[in-house]
């Protein structure tokens, strides 16, 4: 399964699956503008309970707290089934919003695909 | 609408308080920034707590997206406490007024959406203000010290300043 988005003004650039895990690329900055495409293909993701959820945010330059709320509710849902959401290519200032709410540490964050596909 | 103020030191700009604008506020203000000397780690600091700080305006103050206005004034101020350089950021609506006793970060020990806009603001800068105004709406303002040659203070603890309910002219 792959979707890819072709509008670079979209945040949700493409979704594929690499055997039981779902591959989520984002890009841009990720506001309350735009926090409400991610929310709505979050939730449709979440709803065939994938095994991992691996979100790529290496093409994220920005995300404030309502892009991170939807990323919190995300990792709720997938919890509840036995699932689990690892984050890629987190960018410093994505990276500081999680560490300045201390969400870092519920969020397992890799390099790369290959590190977060592997472990 | 962006104006330069007398001030050449300070810009005013005002949107609608709708989140396609916040894009905007976000690039004039970090562009302000970059002009006033503030570090890079401590502008992308700013800039977050001045989108969190819109959004909590779009959601609270006018209860969701509209056409009102929201204004943004950014001015540096030289001689801050008589000692620092700093970056002072008004943000001004006309919706909702809260007692600003209230406003409060929530408890981070508890893992849930929502709520971080107030906790990130006060972690962010060195002083945050609400006020009500006379003429209805809130005023937030944000002041950052400029300290370009340490940029690592962005976990600094905030020194936090309520309105004390006063009443003061907007202008």
């Amino acid at each position: 399964m792959t979707k890819s988005n072709d509008n670079p003004d979209m945040v949700v650039q493409n979704i594929r699956r690499e055997g039981t895990v779902t591959v989520l690329e984002l890009a841009g900055d990720i506001d309350l503008h735009r926090s409400v495409e991610l929310r709505e293909c979050l939730l449709e993701i979440m709803q065939k309970k994938p095994k991992t959820l691996v979100i790529n945010l290496s093409q994220v330059g920005f995300m404030d707290s309502s892009g991170l709320a939807t990323l919190v509710e995300a990792m709720q849902l997938s919890r509840r089934y036995g699932g689990g959401i690892k984050l890629v290519g987190v960018q410093q200032r994505v990276r500081s919003i999680l560490e300045i709410s201390r969400l870092d540490s519920i969020f397992p964050m890799f390099e790369n695909e290959a590190e977060a596909l592997a472990s | 609408m962006m104006k330069e103020d007398e001030n050449p030191g300070q810009i005013e700009l005002t949107i609608h308080a709708n989140p396609a604008y916040l894009c905007v506020a976000r690039a004039a203000a970090r562009k302000a920034m970059e002009i006033s000397g503030l570090s890079r780690q401590d502008a992308d600091g700013v800039t977050l707590a001045l989108d969190e700080a819109l959004t909590n305006v779009i959601r609270h103050s006018y209860g969701g997206p509209c056409e009102k206005p929201i204004i943004v004034r950014i001015s540096q101020i030289p001689d801050y406490e008589e000692k620092e350089s700093a970056l002072e950021i008004v943000v001004r609506d006309f919706g909702k007024q809260v007692d600003p006793k209230t406003i409060k970060s929530r408890d981070l020990n508890e893992v849930r959406p929502g709520g971080l806009g107030v906790h990130i603001i006060q972690t962010v800068m060195d002083e945050v203000q609400y006020s009500c105004m006379s003429e209805g709406g809130m005023q937030l303002r944000m002041v950052k010290l400029i300290q370009p040659t340490n940029s690592d203070d962005s976990t600094s603890k905030p020194k936090l300043i309520f309105g004390e309910s006063r009443i003061e002219k907007a202008q």
